[in-house]
């Protein structure tokens, strides 16, 4: 999937200006890392691009395959395909995880899924990411670990398919082990549909180890101040963040 | 019987009532005795305003034919049509036994064949206080008293209908017996009356349902009811009640416990116009428990001022309240509950967890608890939540593709899982699809 960020300025409802004229261009199948140190405005991207209700964009435009998404809800992003592996996924009481994964996919499709058919799908991909199979039985995120619920929501991408993944810092509450196989998840999950757009937001470059980007962006304050090949994550990985500040008011980028 | 009318309240009344009827004295006698506590007791000095025109009030109202049958196909053809369309008839099949109350009579009761065998008494409770009195005169109103309140006093002056249920001991019962409540005349009052025994080392699950059409003239309903549950004996009842929401739902409900018996109330209060009841559990057998769990959704103006009341006076007692409040379009939902542990109830616990959601700005919710501990060997843990539906939790689904109807409700229905679980397949189904109408 093609996506396109033009200029964007986005504040939260008490008016602070997080994301300043932020653009990104990402085609289909490429992969993009976006890094930055906390507070930046990681999330709030991700959060602005899955059309969150928390923030208000001032100026500039979103497009999927050329067509402005920005009217359009959180609801019917999900529907043209664009999933948001959340930083910290929220829990949901007394909704299981396979009532809630069922009646998503189903909107999806537009159809509704036999229990049969999704239960197998559920127990083949909870298989897959090495989930303990009564977790489809449990609360959404209730109890879980911050790993459990990083591979929740990999598991939850497994099902609904996207063909645009904004991963938030999905390495953060996963130990190595844990990381590996939800990485492989993803590499499976690319290299079965190439067409897949990928936006990695992480501030540690451990998960550069599994998942290899196209592009390099480094956020500052709400604003990519550059861009490089991977070379440019290993390089922030020595020398901090702080490097880039400097030279980066002069830098531009595409 | 003959059919009839009665609007309006006093000592004649009461007795024409009797008559029909055709009690034993000491009935009657009951009967007149709540009335004059009718007359001197006020409101409730808490909760909701009431405001009643006691003289406009249908205390009874019944058909020739409304005699009790045990064949649906001798049931007059438009109610028996009308309580199918509700699904009555085919809860039928999940159940050992079912009665059916329309207005003011019984006219359906039906059990399996074997619990006859078994010595398991369900009938009304007219047929029950004429053919067991020594059963009737050792439990009847002495666990609700007529004086405990003025809606109980009502009852017991006027009570028409309501079942009467003996389980003799060392009886279990494989599934639930059940009975059904409509009212469908305008102002009509049902004041239903409802008698258990589960007898020692027994069990019984009991379901009431209840509905009522809409009227624009409101409606009331007055019931008692009374369990007695034996040594080591273990009772479970459960309601959904879905009254029009032009009825008054004011209700006594309270259970007896003796050593090692086991009272579990299931609540669900989802219609009516204002609603005050307070399924309660006296605890007076050593190693006693009692549970109640509710839920109650008050939209558009209705008042559910609803909660528990768990009193412990023997040893080693144990009781846990788990209430489920949702309140919307202006109505208010409202928790009272009382845990008392008497200074004799030493080494008891009791746990109560009242949680509310409030889904917007016009709606009301509130606790009140009372909790007392009398010694120091018990304790009494307590918790309460109020929240909305979060927009974290509603932009968590929606991100999925979940629509924002879909998503509120998943997440309603989620907050009163707790409830849902504890309720048989079919009625939990059948509580899904109340609270899609009323949400
Ligand atoms: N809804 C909001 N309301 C107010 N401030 C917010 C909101 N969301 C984020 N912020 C603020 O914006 C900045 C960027 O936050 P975030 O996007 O979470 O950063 P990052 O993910 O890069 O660590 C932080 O200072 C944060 O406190
Ligand atoms: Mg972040």
């Amino acid at each position: 999937m093609d996506f396109t960020i033009d200029h964007i300025y986005a504040k939260s409802k008490d008016d602070k200006e997080i994301l300043k004229d932020f653009s990104l261009h990402i085609l289909p199948g490429e992969i993009h890392v976006i890094m930055g140190p906390n507070g930046t405005g990681k999330s709030t991207l991700s959060k602005v691009i899955m059309g969150s209700k928390d923030y208000v964009v001032t100026k500039g435009d979103m497009f999927i395959d050329h067509e402005s998404i920005l009217s359009l809800n959180t609801t019917e992003r999900s529907r043209k395909k664009i999933f948001l592996a959340m930083q910290s996924p929220i829990s949901i009481e007394g909704v299981t995880n396979s009532e809630f994964l069922r009646t998503a996919l189903s909107s999806q499709l537009e159809k509704n899924v036999g229990i049969y058919e999704f239960m197998k799908e559920m127990e083949k991909s909870m298989n897959d990411l090495n989930m303990n199979s009564n977790m489809m039985h449990r609360s959404i995120n209730q109890g879980f670990s911050g790993g459990e619920r990083k591979k929740n929501e990999i598991l939850q991408m497994k099902i609904l398919k996207p063909k645009f993944l904004i991963l938030d810092e999905l390495d953060s509450g996963l130990d190595v082990d844990s990381l590996k196989i939800v990485c492989d998840n993803i590499n499976q999950y690319i290299s079965e549909n190439p067409d897949t757009s990928i936006l990695i937001i992480t501030h540690y470059t451990r998960i550069l180890d599994y998942i290899k980007p196209k592009y390099v962006h480094i956020m500052i304050d709400g604003k990519i101040m550059k861009t490089g090949a991977f070379s440019l994550a290993k390089e922030i990985e020595e020398k901090g963040f702080s490097c880039v500040n400097e030279v980066s008011e002069a830098s531009t980028h595409e | 019987m003959i059919s009839l009318e009665i609007v309006g309240l006093d000592a004649e009344k009461i007795k024409e009532i009797s008559k029909i009827k055709q009690e034993d004295d000491w009935v009657l006698d009951y009967r007149l005795k709540s009335y004059d506590l009718f007359l001197k007791l006020g409101y409730p000095n808490f909760g909701p305003s009431i405001n009643i025109d006691f003289d406009k009030v249908i205390y009874y109202k019944s058909r020739e034919e409304d005699s009790i049958k045990n064949n649906w196909n001798d049931i007059n053809c438009s109610i028996r049509n009308e309580l199918d369309s509700v699904g009555v008839l085919e809860s039928e099949k999940h159940l050992d036994g079912m009665g059916v109350q329309y207005e003011s009579e019984v006219i359906y009761h039906n059990m399996l064949e074997e619990l006859t065998k078994k010595n398991v008494i369900f009938t009304s409770i007219e047929e029950g206080l004429k053919k067991y009195p020594d059963i009737a005169r050792k439990y009847f109103g002495k666990i609700v008293s007529n004086s405990d309140n003025k809606f109980s006093a009502l009852n017991s002056s006027v009570f028409s209908g309501g079942s009467f249920i003996y389980i003799p001991p060392h009886t279990k019962l494989d599934r639930p017996l059940q009975s059904y409540f409509r009212i469908n005349s305008r102002s009509m009052g049902q004041f239903e009356r409802t008698l258990i025994i589960v007898d020692d080392d027994s069990e019984l699950y009991y379901i009431e349902g209840c509905t009522a059409p809409n009227y624009s003239e409101s409606s009331l309903h007055a019931a008692v009811v009374e369990i007695y549950v034996g040594k080591r004996s273990k009772c479970r009842y459960s309601t959904i009640q879905n009254w029009a929401t032009n009825v008054d739902n004011l209700v006594t409900k309270r259970a007896l416990v003796d050593e090692d018996g086991k009272m579990e109330w299931i609540d669900g209060n989802i219609g009516s116009n204002i609603t005050m009841k307070y399924p309660a559990c006296i605890l007076k057998g050593d190693r006693s428990e009692g549970t109640c769990i509710t839920i109650s959704v008050a939209a558009n103006k209705q008042e559910q001022d609803t909660g528990s009341r768990m009193i412990h006076l023997g040893k080693n007692t144990k009781s846990t309240i788990i209430s489920k409040s949702i309140a919307r379009g202006g109505g208010n939902a409202t928790y009272r509950g009382k845990v008392d542990i008497k200074e004799s109830a030493i080494h008891s616990s009791a746990m109560v967890k009242c949680d509310t959601l409030i889904l917007d700005s016009v709606s009301k919710s509130d606790t009140i608890p009372i909790n007392i501990c009398g010694n120091d060997s018990s304790n009494i843990e307590h918790e309460a939540t109020v929240s909305k539906i979060s927009d974290e939790k509603l932009f968590y689904l929606m991100s999925r593709g979940l629509d924002s109807e879909k998503a509120t409700e998943l997440i309603i229905l989620g907050f009163i899982e707790k409830f849902r679980e504890e309720l048989p397949m079919e009625y939990a189904v059948e509580l899904n699809q109340l609270l899609k109408k009323n949400l």
